[in-house]
């Protein structure tokens, strides 16, 4: 080849080579971008709520929209609370799921069962919703909801969380229907990281004379707590940012009650269901506010979780 | 003097006096294929015992049939008897729990689990007794001397045990193994992953060990059975083809196939 053409085609080279790597730069920075202009949209919008409210929005649980007087409180504790009993729920269930699907089921049936597991996932929000109001809620109300009140109500301490006349919709209904929504992604992500579990790892406990579940608890699940963690979390954002099917369920009250019986709200279902309602001016800007709101507390907690799992690693001598 | 096994009477099988483990007529399957068939042999105790033989001979198999871990996969079965102590252990009635607890097993590779070194050795510990913390600390002392690591890992006991170097991983395992008492210790190529160095430290270390524990080692390295052990079984294609005394299996063997295996003619 002359030494020209050599040199045209290297000099292609590097032109093709210079464009691709700044195509994906600007791709990559394109992301970052967004999450910035995202952010100081809602900042930009939430400007005239919190300049009338200020730190008292987040600690007032009045929302009064003829008065224009708006308070964030109810939707927060909402949110927290139905994230929170989705979690407690669901973890356990996940983890037996898991247990089952790895170690004890048949092989026969461990690939209908993780296609039924990963088909809930993909069932859309809204007929959550419905099932949650139509067949759930009645059936919690007539069965479940006395018995909880007249057993556990009347225990001291937790005894207010569960009192109060059972209407089926609710906080905990919420709860429970955020917790079968998030079941499958936290069910099989741990299957997936219980699955390479090298088996040497997995016999040496066994032949130490360690049970099924002694294996799972204080072996398999150690080895594989990012995942576990990481598969958590995936749960976790999706139940605080879940709006469909809690606000089918959750009442939309603005009102702060103990129980967790009794209606409530969210951040992401007060939004779904006023915005349209909100006329401009600070009702709109403090609905944005609450956006802003939810936003950081999804952060916060995937910034809390990241945290964790670093400790965690220093503790058991990863990172030394 | 070799005895006439009656089951299987090509088998050479010496007399052992006073047996740890007994193996009579144990076949073996995965499903329909038998990979075992009619094993009879003696472990004797406090010595050790080596399988050798080609890869698939079934030596592997046999070493897992005496903790009976072949029961966490439902298609592998084991018919026929093993004695331990005169106690059958392939016996349905038999307690996993407790025979595992009386039979210790390390791996081909080192599988120290995700938590600290002190953990790792009380792990199985805490399985069976309730030891208080100064108890507890003597047993993981007196278990990571046994294993002769003490002296390297007493001022990390609460790092992680996979910050260890590969030997001093399976040195970590082997004493996690012998922290719960056995009486009988399985090797499963034990030194297959580790490098020449390592290697010699655990055949040092097999040999101090055959003072507490009967040992029974399967090894694919014809030279590390010739040299760490008592008694050699060497195994082709799930048959027993000749046990004695290892000395004389490797200078004097009674079979022409057992000599082509170690004379490096054949495997």
């Amino acid at each position: 080849m002359p030494t020209f053409l050599r040199e045209a085609s290297l000099k292609r080279h590097t032109v093709l080579d210079l464009l691709f790597r700044n195509l994906t730069r600007v791709s990559a920075f394109g992301v970052l971008m967004l999450l910035v202009a995202i952010i100081a949209s809602l900042i930009v919008g939430s400007m005239p709520a919190i300049r009338a409210f200020g730190f008292g929005f987040l600690t007032s649980s009045e929302w009064d929209p003829v008065n224009d007087q708006f308070g964030a409180l109810i939707p927060i504790v909402g949110t927290l609370v139905t994230s929170a009993i989705a979690l407690l729920i669901a973890i356990p269930v996940s983890f037996g799921i898991a247990i089952f699907l790895t170690e004890l089921s048949p092989r026969i049936l461990r690939r209908p069962l993780g296609v039924a597991i990963e088909l809930l996932a993909g069932i859309p929000s809204i007929i959550y919703g419905m099932w949650g109001l139509f067949i759930f809620a009645p059936l919690f109300a007539e069965r479940i909801e006395p018995w909880l009140s007249a057993h556990i109500g009347t225990m001291p301490y937790i005894g207010p969380l569960f009192s109060g006349p059972p209407m089926g919709i609710g906080v905990l209904t919420a709860g429970i229907i955020l917790a079968i929504m998030v079941i499958p992604f936290i069910a099989s992500v741990m299957r997936d990281v219980f699955e390479v579990v090298p088996t040497l790892l997995k016999e040496s406990a066994y032949g130490l004379g360690a049970t099924t579940w002694e294996v799972m608890w204080k072996v398999v699940l150690p080895y594989t707590k990012v995942g576990v963690a990481g598969g958590i979390m995936l749960g976790l954002g999706r139940a605080l940012g879940e709006t469909m099917a809690v606000t089918f369920v959750i009442g939309n009250s603005h009102e702060l009650s103990k129980s967790l019986l009794m209606p409530g709200n969210s951040i992401a279902s007060a939004l779904a269901n006023e915005f349209t309602e909100a006329y401009g001016g600070v009702y709109t800007s403090a609905l944005i506010e609450l956006g802003l709101i939810l936003f950081f507390i999804t952060f916060v907690v995937l910034s809390l979780a990241r945290y964790m799992l670093f400790k965690l690693g220093q503790r058991e001598g990863q990172v030394t | 003097m070799p005895a006439e096994n009656t089951a299987n009477p090509k088998t050479i099988v010496p007399e052992i006096i006073a047996p740890k483990i007994v193996v009579r007529d144990l076949s073996f399957y995965y499903g329909d294929y038998c990979a075992l068939k009619n094993i009879n042999l003696s472990i004797a105790e406090k010595m050790v015992t080596a399988f050798i033989g080609p890869s698939g001979c079934g030596k592997s198999t046999l070493l897992r049939t005496f903790n009976r871990m072949y029961q966490l996969y439902p298609k592998q079965k084991a018919t026929g008897e093993i004695l331990l102590d005169g106690d059958n252990i392939l016996d349905k009635k038999q307690d996993l729990n407790n025979l595992r607890a009386k039979i210790g097993m390390v791996f081909q590779k080192p599988t120290p689990f995700p938590m600290s070194i002190y953990d790792n050795i009380a792990f199985g510990v805490k399985l069976y007794e309730s030891l208080n913390k100064n108890d507890m600390d003597e047993r993981v002392e007196w278990a990571l001397r046994k294993a002769a690591l003490w002296t390297e890992a007493k001022d990390k006991l609460r790092q992680s045990g996979t910050g260890l170097s590969g030997g001093q991983q399976q040195r970590l395992c082997i004493a996690r193994a012998i922290a719960v008492k056995p009486q009988v210790l399985l090797l499963d190529e034990p030194t297959s992953a580790l490098d020449p160095i390592s290697t010699a430290h655990i055949e040092k270390l097999i040999d101090e060990l055959k003072e507490d524990f009967t040992i029974v080692i399967v090894t694919h390295n014809m030279q590390q059975a010739a040299r760490v052990s008592d008694y050699t079984a060497y195994m082709y294609l799930g048959d027993l083809i000749e046990f004695g005394d290892t000395s004389t299996v490797f200078t004097n063997p009674k079979r022409k196939e057992t000599e082509d295996y170690i004379t490096g003619r054949f495997g």
